[in-house]
């Protein structure tokens, strides 16, 4: 079939064509030369899959990269525009846990981050990427900090089963809402207007704003009432929002739950029997 | 004038240039969510799954952030887009001048040169959560504007996924792109089955690679995974001021869904069909356009023709195919199939709004009318060696099944095109896109050159500068 091209087009002789393709293969050389590689084969295990960080260089070069830098430092090129600012993976510090504040969280929560996203910020669901791509990139963002050589993940917290939501249960999670000062940075009304709000900073000392029941519908590590739970149960590390677990009882946790759900622009049920309750003489 | 040795080096050295740090610049969605091209790229412009999903959310990443309240106030969501080459096409038979007559003879004919190609002015976003535009001024190289695409979509109604709703001129919900299409020449710039019609045919209405005037119903899951889209379109090519039928329609359905197979990647599967019809049968009016200066005084030339929108007598069409997007670690493969059916009367030459044949009262077919029918594919592959460079490929064929009239060769109007480009991109990262461009496209079809009728032949080298601000 090609030979059926009219002669005027066999204008790409042989040598010339190796010459072009010479040139061609220069800015592969260039891009091989900037290949970062893991400094170790890191493995993450997210129930049967098994993700290797040696396997999402090129996914993290691709999708990750520009917020979180090359180094994993969160320096990226985007950073300097992005509030919040992106997770620095050479610290190994991770708001979204299912373990103890100050230890590590464990491969599924870092999976389920990616899958998730993270509300509110720049971080969006990579939901759309495979199971065992999102399992690689778990292990490659492992392969920033020595700390996962060095420690074990902490043991996730143990979620007890939910209640039943009742009018007294949400009125107990208001006054412990009171009672453990929440409002002093989310407000009285859950606006994120407390007193203490303008002065909050991060671990590295940038400005950060809590957040804002009233106004957010989606909690950064979550959206379901267990999701809630765990986060002031052990606290969203590097940021001022501490960990309840050892001042706050699961069952009052659960009435904190329970009210903080009121306050949201959702139709909850909370919301309902708040209001029948209210209306009640 | 440099020798062609020195010229090389020049030209390595402009490349090693390439190799140097990334600079800044902003498109409108990387810059509003400080994401590199290549995280809704596969390679700019095709999509990969990433930013399919972003482009079914409403523009959306729903996170939170996607109002423009949440934008610092200068923030203002352009792209321009523009590819300086330089190209040299080739056509085989084309219709000549003869010291016997006009146009009665054939000469192939190649030129070559520098050029441009059209001005794409992008702009979308959200108005407001869940209310997402998109609005493109579309020039041709000699800056002639259009409006190649103008739509507001209502996204997540009632909170759900599955219902969206678009009303203005778009794409079709083409799985496989050809707005995103990654070459870039005269001849390798299209999907032909797109746009295929039958030697004679008069139906041009069912290009589904034009984007169309009307209203979208599209769904998808939260991953992405499947989606379905219906869509009601004015049988008008998407013309606007109702430039064709007076009350015709067509209809356009996708449904596809992606599988998870590990290692391999998502492989994603699906169908689409169009339906429609478009008018044969139009109302007519006479204008003098001048007068022959042979004459004296000279004589007014009177020309007949069909009336815009006055369009009526609908004829049937459709196009109907399976799609695949499929990845092998970093070779990607889509596949598109094609079958076409149009009715008698478009395989007679009548339909083609207002500049065409006029099915008028008691116009009956010619004898030995029959519908044509045809069959096409293309298989088009990538190999991403990164996100920085990608090298493509796709052949392209289409094989008549019925000709419209029973003494036409079996294979007039068959159609085979190749086509081998390269994309390297050095700057691409969160504030612009700039790719190097080399292509080669080669079109033949078959008994549809002019004058001679026999087979045209038309190819088209290029390297050119695609770059989006």
């Amino acid at each position: 079939m090609r030979s059926r091209i009219h002669p005027n087009l066999n204008f790409f002789p042989a040598r010339r064509f190796a010459g072009v393709f010479a040139l061609a293969m220069i800015p592969l050389l260039c891009w091989g030369q900037t290949q970062q590689r893991p400094s170790t084969a890191i493995e993450s295990h997210i129930g049967n899959l098994t993700g290797h960080a040696r396997n999402a260089q090129g996914t993290y070069r691709r999708y990750c990269v520009g917020c979180h830098g090359k180094q994993g430092d969160g320096e990226g090129e985007n950073a300097q525009w992005i509030d919040p600012k992106p997770r620095d993976f050479t610290l190994a510090r991770y708001k979204c846990r299912s373990t103890p504040t100050g230890t590590l969280p464990t491969d599924q929560d870092l999976y389920d981050s990616i899958g998730r996203g993270l509300n509110a910020s720049n971080m969006p669901s990579w939901n759309t990427l495979t199971r065992q791509e999102r399992a690689d990139l778990v292990a490659f963002v492992k392969h920033f900090s020595a700390r996962w050589q060095n420690e074990k993940p902490g043991t996730p917290i143990s979620i007890p089963p939910q209640p039943e939501a009742t009018a007294d249960r949400i009125n107990n999670g208001r006054e412990l809402y009171q009672k453990l000062q929440c409002w002093k940075c989310h407000g009285l009304d859950g606006r994120s207007k407390g007193p203490d709000a303008a002065t909050l900073a991060d671990d590295q000392d940038r400005p950060i704003k809590p957040f804002n029941f009233v106004e957010e519908s989606r909690f950064k590590c979550g959206a379901t009432n267990a999701d809630l739970y765990k986060i002031f149960m052990t606290g969203l590390d590097g940021t001022p929002m501490p960990a309840y677990i050892d001042t706050v009882k699961p069952e009052e946790a659960w009435d904190l739950v329970f009210y903080l759900r009121t306050l949201q622009p959702l139709r909850t049920r909370e919301k309902q029997i708040q209001m029948s309750s209210s209306k009640q003489p | 004038m440099p020798s062609p040795r020195k010229a090389g080096w020049w030209f390595v050295a402009i490349v090693l240039l390439g190799c140097a740090p990334q600079a800044h610049a902003i498109p409108a969605f990387a810059r509003k969510y400080g994401m590199r091209c290549s995280a809704c790229h596969e390679a700019w412009p095709m999509l990969n799954a990433f930013g399919q999903k972003f482009k079914d959310n409403g523009y959306q990443l729903l996170n939170g952030r996607d109002a423009p309240i949440w934008q610092n106030p200068s923030y203002w969501p352009v792209t321009f887009r523009i590819t300086p080459v330089w190209h040299r096409e080739s056509d085989s038979q084309v219709a000549v001048n003869t010291s016997s007559g006009t146009n009665n003879g054939a000469a192939q004919i190649a030129s070559s040169g520098f050029d441009l190609s059209g001005l794409d002015f992008h702009t979308g976003g959200t108005i407001e959560k869940n209310i997402s535009f998109y609005v493109l001024p579309s020039s041709d190289s000699t800056g002639a504007f259009h409006f190649e695409t103008v739509m507001a979509r209502f996204d997540n109604l009632a909170g759900n996924s599955w219902l969206n709703v678009k009303l203005g001129k778009f794409e079709l919900d083409n799985l496989v792109s050809e707005k995103r299409i990654l070459t870039l020449s005269n001849d390798g710039g299209v999907y032909q089955i797109y746009h295929f019609i039958p030697p004679g045919d008069g139906n041009v209405f069912g290009q589904i690679g034009d984007n169309q005037l009307g209203v979208e119903l599209m769904g998808h899951s939260v991953d992405d995974r499947t989606r379905y889209s219906a869509a009601l379109i004015s049988s008008n090519d998407g013309n606007v001021n109702l430039s064709a039928g007076a009350n015709s329609y067509s209809g356009f359905f996708t449904f596809s869904h992606a599988f998870d197979t590990g290692k391999l990647g998502l492989q994603r599967f699906g169908a689409y069909a169009m339906v429609g019809e478009a008018a044969t049968v139009y109302a007519t009016s006479t204008t003098a356009t001048g007068g022959i200066a042979t004459t004296n005084p000279p004589a007014p030339v009177f020309v007949t023709s069909p009336i815009g929108g006055s369009g009526i007598g609908n004829k049937p069409f459709q196009r109907e195919g399976f799609v695949g997007i499929f990845y092998l670690s970093k070779v990607s493969v889509q596949v598109v199939t094609q079958h076409g059916w149009d009715s008698a009367w478009f395989g007679a030459g009548y339909g083609q709004g207002s500049s065409g044949f006029n099915n008028s009262s008691g116009t009956t077919l010619p004898a030995g009318s029959r519908a044509p029918s045809w069959n096409g594919a293309f298989v088009e592959t990538h190999y991403i060696w990164s996100p920085q460079l990608v090298f493509i490929q796709r052949s392209e064929w289409v094989r008549m099944s019925q000709q419209a009239q029973a003494a036409s060769a079996s294979s007039l109007g068959n159609l085979d095109a190749y086509t081998v480009a390269c994309r390297w991109y050095p700057i691409m990262n969160s504030r612009a896109g700039l790719a190097l461009h080399p292509e080669y496209s080669w079109v033949r079809q078959i008994g549809t050159a002019p004058v001679t009728g026999a087979n045209l032949e038309t190819s088209s080298l290029m390297i050119g500068v695609d770059f989006a601000f």
